[in-house]
């Protein structure tokens, strides 16, 4: 099947199996490995991306449903500059290993869109589909109720 | 001055936008992937190995123990591990033969059709049981390890006899990167392996005594966490990548799928401890009797060093006149069980803080004036007879008690629960940590670092990767700080066993201590270097000067032992770490009383990091470190089946915390400066490990009178101690 | 990982799915994706043919019809979040349906196909005494969610049917939701509940993973309405429902836990 979508900005087309998970054709076909697979199952959230703005398992969504879909991926977050969220997660501390780091960018990239001042709590709701081993979210927090705070932008 | 400040962390922004090539990321063309078939029994006789018909193999390699070159064994501490099974399987998951093809699936499928025949043999699953069988699975007892450590004076004082047992369970590192290796043939016949790794001289050295030659170098790719997972695991991956890329005559990658990540590779080690203490009626400690059983599954390991860990941190953060612990780490048909952060002394202290809070029970004593009665001051002497020098315990938990006081946030999110019936709890736990290897450990291994000149730049060789602790960040802060110089100006080199020395392997909480000391050293000799050539001046001045003149410029520096340390591996007794940390947690909790369920609301932890070198990357530690802990507390648990394999084998039913398990994180940095590392600091990356479960437990006892002493304290448990009470 | 080389067939119109559904009876259901794909990736569906609603005009719906509320089959849970006119029942639940991600992709009917006992949203139409509408070519049928769910993942829903919408009548009383999982996010189900009771009249004590299906408590919800005391209605749902010991919990555990749910609610309304 030829799938058409926006990806990151720019028309795409790749002819692939229709079930092909979204994860791998981006990994795979577009060589955009920024998402990454940490379970292959939809609950570590590492492979999260946006379609049409909302944050996604890139590994449950079978390729042909982003037909004439926008796909943001981590490579389109920071592309032409830096986003907030990125910019203070780099502060704050919030990237340490870095394996959930794109993931965990694309949620709450989509948040501060709809929240752009959110409470710790809707921080936590937000990420709760991203797990990370690392930072023990404090500073992950801190940082995307950072992001638009001014100072860190 | 950059050392105490937090410079953005060297790889940050490359992580944050995805430019980060980890492992899996890495597809050299032509490579192709592999896939391991393992064992299905606990413990058998292997009688074949087939391809089965009806399967297409013509474009499948297959690899089994004949085809390797030089010695079947993974090497570590002990050679009895085999890369592939010969002969004999001791533990389900044992990897038995290897498959690649040009896509996983292939691979995977491969694998699959890859017919074994077994005669099975009776197998063992309780160490307490394993301990001196006749079934043999490790040497004359299947005991990897006795250690016996007794110290001090016994009392004739009137004393109360007071006894528990304490247990924990398997845990799972659960980096979010599974394990990734991909292996590529050099031009000269070598193998250069790249891979999610703490460790590459580990692997580098498993590899060629695998290959029995050497030329093969090892290069880490940027890691998605390790915890001790990627300490000595890897090294099976690059052993069987490397297999299979000599068969397939091209690059071949390993990359494990979450599920036989979760079987197959290493865990905490279950422990069960018992204590006997003497303690007088006004609750001074008088004597210690501990008893340690460990189960390190089939094969060694680091089995050895876990179980000393644990028995140097048995006693606390406490002094005990008499001491007399004894502890035994017991082979298993179970897959092995291998370094995770805190490395047994999380198990130990476990139980020492819950038998803190059993005696405050027993005796009708405050837990908290107990412990202060006989917290670590300045001249103690510990169980090794080894006297500590400004001991932190009380500077921590002033630090904590301090953060503490303020209120804590009520408002916590709780999807799907309403009309709750909760009951809030506070719990204090207190630790130490041994930095760095222990005894003398440091001696043997003289990790090096080496500085070279590039350009007016200044580049850092060293083995020690970054798993997301920061090695890349610090290592030049020192370095810069050292030599007078902006920061942009260092950097690391890949951590390419062909090209940096060998610095000892990114483990023990050394890694800034003990090889940031040495990058230290290394740039204090890189300006006498330069001087001696150059004469005098600023590091500017001189590398101005030694860029014109050209040529190589390279120190290479070896870590100098504390020339204080002395330490009998024998008897236990001397100096068993250059240095500890100490830690104090304050855990605020709820217990929902209907279902035994805990919600975190803030932990507060007050840790003597000696000098933080970055605020923000040791904070980072410490809160990562929590989490960790209170999974280990309450969440994780990890399921077996009959044969020792790991039921719960998916993170859908392997428990971690989310970001609304994990509560608000207060973090005290406390700096006791230890002379012997750079600019103060001390090792922090296990520590964080150490006092939170027991924490935890007291705080659900104070919510709900529920008594815990076995980890974890799930719901189903926590419901069923308050239904005992 | 796993490539699925299955055929895919995207509907536009209901229309074209229900004819789509009749040729193919053995094709696998897929709407956002969340149980689906799970199942390839573990290699436990191997299917040939695939029938992707997503993409299916007039089914993410939430309107009036005949004095119910209708919930189209396609709603997601996301859609049910942002919803003012959505049952604060139905909203809780799927609150706590994974997190952000699944909530996006996760659909009602979705829940309701897969029949996984443990499904987060189920017990809420059981408490709500909703109608399920299912269509194909041969016509339009509705079945009470109190007989869908027949044993284990077992439905009322024949080869050439799809669920359409929910309809939930206009029902009152005091209602409550409780979620019991593995942990405050990301969790699968150890005990699930929906009541609803009008004091005197009307009873609903619904449970998941309590049982091979969502199940309601009839003993114990007509106890409840003859004014039984609350240690008899819980007494009666805890010898009705039917736990398991798995990988996650324990059938005492969830049995106790039920228990103490429902008193705690019980004891919370206002009496009378």
């Amino acid at each position: 099947m030829i799938v058409r979508f926006n990806c990151n900005g720019s028309d795409v087309q790749v002819d692939t199996p229709p079930m092909a998970r979204l994860l791998d054709v981006l990994r795979e076909d577009l060589r955009l490995v920024g998402s990454k697979e940490g379970c292959g199952e939809g609950e570590c959230g590492a492979c999260t991306v946006r379609i049409d703005g909302a944050p996604v398992m890139s590994c449950l969504v079978p390729v042909a449903q982003v037909d004439g879909c926008r796909v943001q991926t981590i490579e389109g977050l920071g592309s032409p500059a830096t986003h907030a969220v990125q910019t203070a997660m780099l502060m704050f501390g919030g990237a340490q290993c870095g394996i959930c780091t794109p993931g965990i960018c694309m949620s709450a990239a989509a948040l501060l869109e709809e929240n752009p001042h959110p409470t710790a709590e809707a921080v936590r709701v937000a990420l709760a589909g991203n797990l990370c081993r690392c930072t023990g979210y404090q500073k992950v927090v801190d940082a995307v109720c950072g992001a638009l705070a001014g100072g860190a932008s | 001055m950059v050392i105490g400040t937090s410079p953005p962390r060297r790889d940050g922004m490359d992580k944050l936008t995805g430019r980060s090539l980890y492992a899996d990321d890495l597809r050299p063309s032509g490579v192709w992937y592999g896939a391991t078939v393992r064992s299905s029994r606990a413990h058998a006789r292997i009688l074949g190995v087939r391809r089965a018909e009806g399967f297409d193999w013509s474009n499948v390699v297959l690899v089994t123990a004949d085809d390797i070159p030089g010695l079947n064994v993974v090497s570590l501490m002990t050679d009895d591990q085999p890369v592939l099974a010969d002969g004999i399987v001791r533990h389900v998951t044992e990897p038995i033969a290897l498959v690649a093809a040009p896509t996983r699936e292939h691979a995977l499928a491969a694998a699959q059709h890859v017919v074994v025949e077994y005669e099975d043999l009776p197998a063992l699953f309780d160490p307490l049981a394993a301990e001196g069988h006749e079934l043999r699975i490790f040497g004359e007892d299947n005991v990897f390890k006795r250690i016996r450590i007794e110290h001090g004076v016994r009392t004739d004082a009137t004393a109360h006899l007071i006894r528990g047992r304490y247990t924990t369970g398997l845990q799972e590192q659960l980096y979010i990167e599974p394990q990734s290796m991909l292996a590529e043939l050099r031009a000269d016949g070598g193998i250069t392996l790249t891979g999610s790794m703490q460790c590459p001289y580990y692997i580098d050295r498993a590899v060629k005594r695998m290959l029995g030659h050497d030329r093969v170098n090892v290069a880490q790719a940027v890691t998605g966490g390790g915890f001790g997972g990627k300490e000595e695991y890897p090294s099976i991956l690059a052993c069987h990548a490397t297999l299979l890329a000599i068969a397939a005559r091209r690059p071949v990658k390993i990359t494990y799928r979450r599920d036989e990540d979760l079987r197959a590779t290493t865990k905490r080690h279950p422990a069960v401890i018992d204590l006997v203490t003497m303690v007088t009626a006004r609750g001074q400690l008088l004597e210690l009797h501990g008893r340690v059983w460990m189960d390190g599954g089939a094969y060694h390991t680091l089995s050895t060093v876990v179980l000393s860990r644990a028995m140097l941190h048995l006693q606390g953060p406490y002094r005990w006149p008499y001491a007399s612990l004894h502890g035994t780490v017991v082979a298993t048909h179970t897959p092995p069980n291998g370094a995770f952060r805190g490395f047994g002394a999380p198990q130990a202290q476990w139980a020492m803080e819950r038998h803190m809070d059993r005696i405050a029970r027993h005796m009708r004593l405050d837990p908290l004036v107990l412990r202060r009665e006989n917290l670590f001051v300045h001249g103690d002497v510990s169980v090794t007879g080894q006297t500590l020098q400004n001991p932190g315990a009380f500077a921590v938990l002033e630090a904590a008690e301090r953060a503490a006081a303020a209120p804590v946030n009520p408002k916590r999110v709780r999807p799907g629960v309403v009309g709750a019936e909760m009951r809030s709890g506070r719990g204090l736990a207190l630790a130490w940590h041994g930095c760095g290897f222990t005894g003398n450990g440091e001696a043997k291994i003289r990790g090096k670092v080496a500085l070279e000149l590039r350009g007016r730049d200044v580049a850092v060789l060293s083995s020690s990767t970054d798993i997301g602790q920061g090695t890349e960040t610090i290592f030049p802060m020192i370095v810069a700080q050292t030599l007078g110089i902006d920061m942009e100006r260092v950097f690391n080199t890949a951590h390419d066993t062909g090209l940096v020395p060998d610095s000892g392997p990114t483990v023990a909480s050394r890694t800034a201590m003990v090889v940031g000391g040495t990058c230290e050293k290394a740039a204090q000799r890189l300006l006498r270097h330069l001087r001696e050539l150059h004469g005098e001046g600023d590091f500017d001045a001189l590398a101005a000067r030694a860029e014109a003149a050209g040529g190589l410029v390279r120190v290479e520096e070896t870590y100098e032992v504390n020339t204080n340390v002395e330490w009998n591996p024998d008897t236990y007794q001397g100096d068993a770490y250059p240095c500890y940390g100490w830690s104090c947690v304050i855990v605020d909790l709820r217990v929902d009383l209907d279902t035994g369920e805990v919600l975190y609301d803030r932990v507060v932890t007050a840790t003597d990091v000696g000098k933080a070198l970055s605020p923000v990357l040791a904070a980072g530690q410490i809160e990562g470190g929590t989490l960790q802990a209170l999974g280990w507390a309450t969440q994780e648990e990890v399921v077996l089946d009959k044969q020792g394999c790991m039921r719960n084998d998916r993170l859908t039913n392997y428990i971690i915390p989310t970001a609304l398990d994990g509560p608000e994180m207060i973090t005290e940095l406390v700096e006791i400066p230890y002379e012997g590392g750079p600019f103060g600091a001390k090792g922090i990356g296990e520590i964080p490990m150490d006092a939170p479960a027991a924490a935890v437990a007291q705080a659900i006892e104070a919510a709900c009178g529920a008594v815990l002493d076995s980890l974890p304290m799930t719901p189903e448990r926590v419901f069923a101690a308050m239904e005992a009470r | 990982m796993l490539r699925c080389e299955a055929e895919v067939f995207r509907p536009r119109t209901l229309n074209d799915a229900l004819q789509m559904r009749a040729d193919m009876p053995d094709a696998t259901v897929l709407a956002g994706g969340t149980d689906v794909m799970v199942y390839l990736e573990a290699g436990v569906l191997k299917p040939t043919r695939i029938l992707d609603l997503w993409g299916c005009q007039g089914l993410r719906g939430l309107g009036f019809a005949d004095g119910s509320q209708v919930y189209g089959a396609g709603l997601t849970c996301t859609d049910v979040l942002q919803s003012v006119q959505a049952h604060p029942l139905l909203r809780d639940a799927a609150a706590t349906v994974g997190a952000v991600q699944i909530q996006n992709r996760a659909t009602l009917g979705g829940n309701i196909c897969n029949g996984s006992p443990a499904g987060d949203t189920l017990p809420v139409w059981l408490a709500l005494n909703a109608e399920f509408e299912l269509a194909s070519v041969r016509g339009f049928r509705r079945v009470p969610a109190a007989t869908f769910w027949r044993g284990y993942k077992q439905m009322d829903l024949q080869p050439d049917e799809l669920l359409v919408s929910i309809h939930v009548p206009a029902v009152t009383g005091n209602s409550h939701f409780r979620k019991v999982g593995t942990r405050m996010a990301q969790a699968i189900s150890k005990v699930i509940f929906a009541g609803r009771s009008v004091a005197g009249r009307e009873a609903r004590l619904a449970f998941g993973a309590v049982g091979p299906t969502p199940m309601r408590c009839a003993a114990a919800e007509e106890a409840l309405v003859a004014g039984a005391p609350v240690d008899e209605v819980v007494r009666l749902l805890e010898e009705e429902i039917v736990p398991i010991d798995d990988v996650r919990s324990t059938a005492l555990y969830r049995r106790k836990v039920a228990g103490r749910i429902v008193r705690r609610w019980l004891e919370s309304l206002p009496r009378g």
